[in-house]
């Protein structure tokens, strides 16, 4: 049999190859258009073998390439397997959609995009298989530079290169504590595989130095507090397939990075770890939906809820640490398979929903909701499939969102009591938290949702808006089917989830579990349990039953009309909410959280006008400071910069003189 | 799963869907009677259903099929969530397929759809409505939530079968988690059925209505289920607190006598229950919307406290 790691380095080498095609002719677009379904296939093929590496023990090997004397290892386990599967998946789903979307003429020639898109999955899935540090690190910053490169296709707009260089420059940041996280990790041996790093056992203080390298780097890719500026800004300035990819997978190899470290090359979990990753989880899920509530550009929003999922994972990896930590390995699992479902979860619906967003922006031109309205009418196919991942992402039964939701809070629930007395106390509240972000996703979503798809049309061009094409719907409609399946069969999922408990807790939910196919019960029937199918065959039958017995039993007459609205005439599209107003209560209530400009008409304006400008005050105690700090560093090194040769010959003897003194 | 049972769960399910509109009327009625008024009969909410049913539906010209799907949607949610709600009995079989996180989630569902309803003709009532639906929501979902965890706490499961079978065997003695739990739940129910002191059921005032606004582009049939659904929810939410907070009578088991044995005492915990609601409603005075945050907060801190209090005491 072919090994499993054999077969991914032929998906790798064939995305690497589809680019490279790509590159050829980069202005051909019909041949660009027959690449993209090609690399879908790639994904699909990822996706398979990596089903069947999650079975099979780990699988290791050293390839003939790489530095000097420091070949390349490669490594597939079950979590690497998992975290394949999504990136297999999203990307045929993707793929297939770009093939659509894609069009000359709009920045970064389709060639040339196709290289780089197709670079950026073959890094992440290097990423992924990465067994020592250098791989891991080369890999890392290809990925970091694919996906700035696509970031920045539309690159002749300033808005949208300075949104690529701040996603660089705190790539970059994150890179460096990275890469002095594995600097810890090995150490002192000068060992930098993984294998080494798995026997090697640290210090206390040296093992959370290591890790909080890890939760600051990883944490500046998945866009943790206060690292997370990047999101807003990139993903808007992004084409919509690559947003989604960005969103839907890139930010998952950063949670993947975190487990391996955490769990994986760590040999063990220090409390506290928890303790901290679980406030700054959950600051972040409620900063990302308060924000993502007042947004008015569509793919803001996404961004901003992007955040708010990262932050919910990083919640579930803190409960897991701390489970582990107190050796509490059953609930650890529960912990963990609540994050990894939440993974794929958010892989599924934010990629559909951040697509849905491209083919709205395709058909209108138009990002801001203020602009927007009434789509379900002219784009009936985005429409309805967008409602599918809407309804998920705000976490509503029986879709996928509100399993991974429901996992998570078991977990928080079943918090038995600890050792430490102050976890005890912080737990409940921080599931109060929780449920507190996710009822305001739920908001949010109903905002993104109604003000682009319902209600009438804000602007008169909207009458001209166009649906997807074919492809997009496709593509589309298998992230949809994708929510639905997740969400009603939970246990098929959670049995593959649970080879990666085993490889990293070691231990199993199936084991002691009373679920079956059917009913969802991670610990008995009697503690809790719950039947996503039988729940949606419910309201089915219901829906059909209860339409039938009216018709039957009364009648099924409708009469169309003009809508009447308490009998206000003179109504026009403007009078509905805008996204603002849609947010008004929220900024209302969440104001210390905002920094506002707000411009009120005074009531004797001819022409009045309203404008509120919200933005993060992050920017202003965090990265301003930083950036004038910075600015004056340089000013006082700009001071040696005399320009003249005599000069810097003086610096080279100074220095050399410097060193002689203090090496001798 | 026998056939009993399933007999045993579909029995609920129709006690709840006849008997909903007679508590809204039993709760209209005592209204009436506090405010000095003659009282409109018990029967009515049957009556306006009937009446609405037999009429003509009128849709707006620009309406989506998600305006005339939300109804039977918001319905189907709320039949489900008087399945799982034990009110008769605890150990039926429907309820092992939804736990009570499941329940806020059913929720929730019928207020995402009838909010995306209330935004799809496009008036600026509905998307008002909506805004403000999903507002009260956004903080009386988590304090539901609070609430039933702490009563999931004090049992150790969140299936609300086995919360209520603990509960009703407990010695009866105040438990201060319960006691915080209990005024949280109200303040929730007050809010999430609409009723005064954050809605008014009763006003179709343009500044004040909440779920009245909503729902102002339906007629008919559309109507007479959301009518319906609300009586459900109402029904439920009191269900709900029933269950949690005075237990006893209930039956165990699917036996269906046994379920028709707890029925009276299900009746006349209900009156007593809308009696209080009629109360409550008479005493307070509607607030501000903008004061509702606070309300609402507060139920959640009052939740959060019993969870806490019921860590620290341990009961």
């Amino acid at each position: 049999m072919i090994s499993p790691l054999a077969l991914i380095g032929v998906a790798i080498a064939a995305w690497l190859a589809i680019g490279a095609a790509g590159l050829a002719r980069p202005r051909a677009l019909p041949l660009v258009r027959t690449l993209f379904p090609l690399g879908a296939l790639v994904g699909l093929f990822v996706a398979a073998v990596a089903f069947v590496a999650l079975g099979l023990p780990p699988q290791v090997t050293v390839l003939p390439l790489g530095l000097p004397d420091l070949p390349f290892h490669w490594r597939v386990d079950a979590l690497s397997a998992f975290f394949l599967i999504l990136l297999g998946l999203a990307a045929a789903a993707v793929s297939l959609f770009s093939a659509g979307y894609f069009r000359s003429g709009e920045g970064t020639a389709p060639g040339l995009l196709c290289f780089q898109y197709h670079a950026f999955l073959a890094a992440m899935a290097l990423v992924l298989v990465a067994d020592d540090a250098y791989m891991f690190m080369v890999a890392w910053e290809t990925m970091a530079l694919a996906s700035f490169f696509l970031v920045t296709t539309d690159h002749r707009i300033p808005q949208i290169r300075q949104a690529g260089f701040l996603y660089l420059l705190i790539a970059h940041v994150g890179a460096i504590a990275i890469l002095l996280c594995f600097g810890v990790l090995q150490g002192g041996r000068g060992d930098y595989t993984f294998a080494a790093m798995r026997t090697t056992t640290l210090s206390g203080f040296w093992s959370s130095a290591a890790f909080l390298l890890a939760l600051f780097g990883f944490g500046a890719k998945a866009g943790l507090l206060p690292l997370h500026v990047w999101l807003p800004e990139a993903h808007p300035a992004a084409p919509s397939p690559v947003s989604a990819l960005m969103s839907g997978v890139m930010l998952k190899t950063a949670i993947y990075g975190l487990l391996r470290v955490t769990f994986d090359l760590l040999s063990v979990q220090i409390w506290w770890w928890g303790a901290v990753a679980l406030a700054l989880g959950l600051l972040t899920a409620l900063f990302g939906v308060v924000f993502a509530a007042v947004q008015t550009d569509m793919k803001r929003l996404l961004a901003y809820s992007s955040i708010e999922n990262i932050g919910i994972i990083v919640a579930g990896i803190a409960l897991a640490i701390l489970f582990k930590a107190n050796g509490k390995l059953l609930l650890a699992a529960i912990a963990l398979t609540a994050v990894l479902y939440h993974t794929l979860n958010h892989a599924f619906f934010k990629t559909l929903l951040f697509l849905a967003t491209g083919s709205v922006l395709h058909a209108t031109r138009e990002r801001s909701l203020g602009k927007l309205g009434g789509l379900i009418h002219r784009m009936p196919w985005v429409a309805w499939l967008a409602l599918v991942g809407t309804l998920a992402i705000a976490g509503l039964p029986p879709l996928n969102g509100f399993v991974s939701e429901w996992l998570l809070l078991q977990a928080f629930l079943f918090t038995p009591s600890l050792p430490q007395s102050f976890v005890n106390m912080l737990v409940p509240l921080a599931a109060a938290a929780l449920v507190l972000a996710v009822a305001l996703a739920a908001y949010v979503m109903v905002k993104f949702y109604g003000v682009i798809f319902l209600g009438r049309p804000r602007e008169a061009n909207l009458a001209y808006a166009h649906d997807a094409g074919p492809r997009e719907r496709a593509a589309l409609a298998l992230l949809a089917l994708g929510c639905v399946l997740l969400g009603i069969f939970p246990t098929a999922v959670i049995d593959l989830i649970d080879r990666v408990n085993g490889l990293l807790l070691d231990t199993s939910l199936a084991r002691t579990g009373e679920s079956n196919w059917l009913l969802l019960a991670p610990i008995a029937t009697e503690r809790s349990s719950y039947s996503p199918l039988i729940v949606l065959a419910v309201i089915v039958v219901v829906v059909v039953a209860t339409m039938r017995i009216v018709r039957r039993v009364w009648h099924g007459r409708v009469r169309r009309a003009p809508a009447w609205d308490c009998g206000f005439p003179l109504q026009t599209p403007r009078m509905q909410d805008t996204a603002e107003g849609f947010g008004q209560p929220i900024r209302q209530v969440f104001e210390p959280f905002f920094q506002m400009e707000r411009h009120l008409p005074s009531p004797f304006d001819s022409e009045p006008r309203y404008w509120v400008r919200v933005s993060d005050r992050l920017w202003e105690w965090l990265y301003v400071p930083i950036a004038r700090t910075a600015e004056r560093v340089a000013r006082i090194v700009g001071l040696l910069q005399r320009g003249r040769i005599a000069v810097y010959l003086t610096y080279s003897f100074a220095t050399l003189i410097a060193l002689l003194f203090l090496t001798r | 799963m026998s056939v009993g049972a399933l007999f045993s769960q579909l029995l609920q399910v129709a006690i709840a869907l006849a008997l909903a509109p007679l508590l809204l009327g039993w709760v209209n009625q005592c209204r009436a009677w506090l405010a000095n008024k003659r009282a409109p009969s018990l029967l009515l909410p049957y009556r306006t259903i009937h009446k609405l049913f037999t009429k003509d539906a009128v849709v707006a010209d620009n309406a989506s099929p998600i305006f005339r799907l939300a109804p039977y949607v918001v319905f189907g949610a709320m039949c489900c969530a008087a399945a799982i709600v034990p009110s008769l009995a605890t150990a039926l079989p429907f309820a092992r397929a939804a736990d009570a996180i499941a329940l806020v989630g059913l929720f929730a569902l019928a207020r995402v759809f009838i909010a995306l309803a209330a935004m799809d003709i496009g008036t600026s009532f509905g998307s008002l409505g909506a805004r403000r639906e999903m507002f009260v929501g956004f903080l009386a979902e988590p304090a539901l939530l609070m609430v039933l965890f702490t009563a999931s706490l004090i049992s150790g499961s969140t299936a609300l079968p086995t919360i209520v079978d603990t509960l009703a065997h407990r010695e009866l003695a105040i438990y201060p988690s319960l006691a915080f739990a209990g005024v949280a739940f109200t303040m929730v129910s007050l809010a999430e059925n609409a009723r005064i002191p954050i809605d008014n059921p009763a006003t179709h005032l343009e500044l004040t209505m909440i779920h009245e606004a909503m729902i102002l582009e339906y007629s008919a049939r559309h109507l007479a289920l959301l009518e319906w659904a609300s009586a459900l929810k109402l029904f439920n939410y009191s269900c709900i607190g029933l269950a949690l907070f005075v237990p006893f009578g209930i039956a165990e088991g699917t036996n269906w006598l046994a379920m028709l044995g707890a029925a009276p005492a299900l009746i006349a915990k209900l009156g007593v229950g809308g009696a209080l609601l009629a109360l409550i409603e008479t005493l307070s005075a509607k607030l501000r919307i903008f004061r509702a945050p606070e309300f609402l907060a507060t139920a959640f801190l009052l939740a959060v406290l019993g969870m806490l209090v019921n860590l620290l005491l341990g009961s």
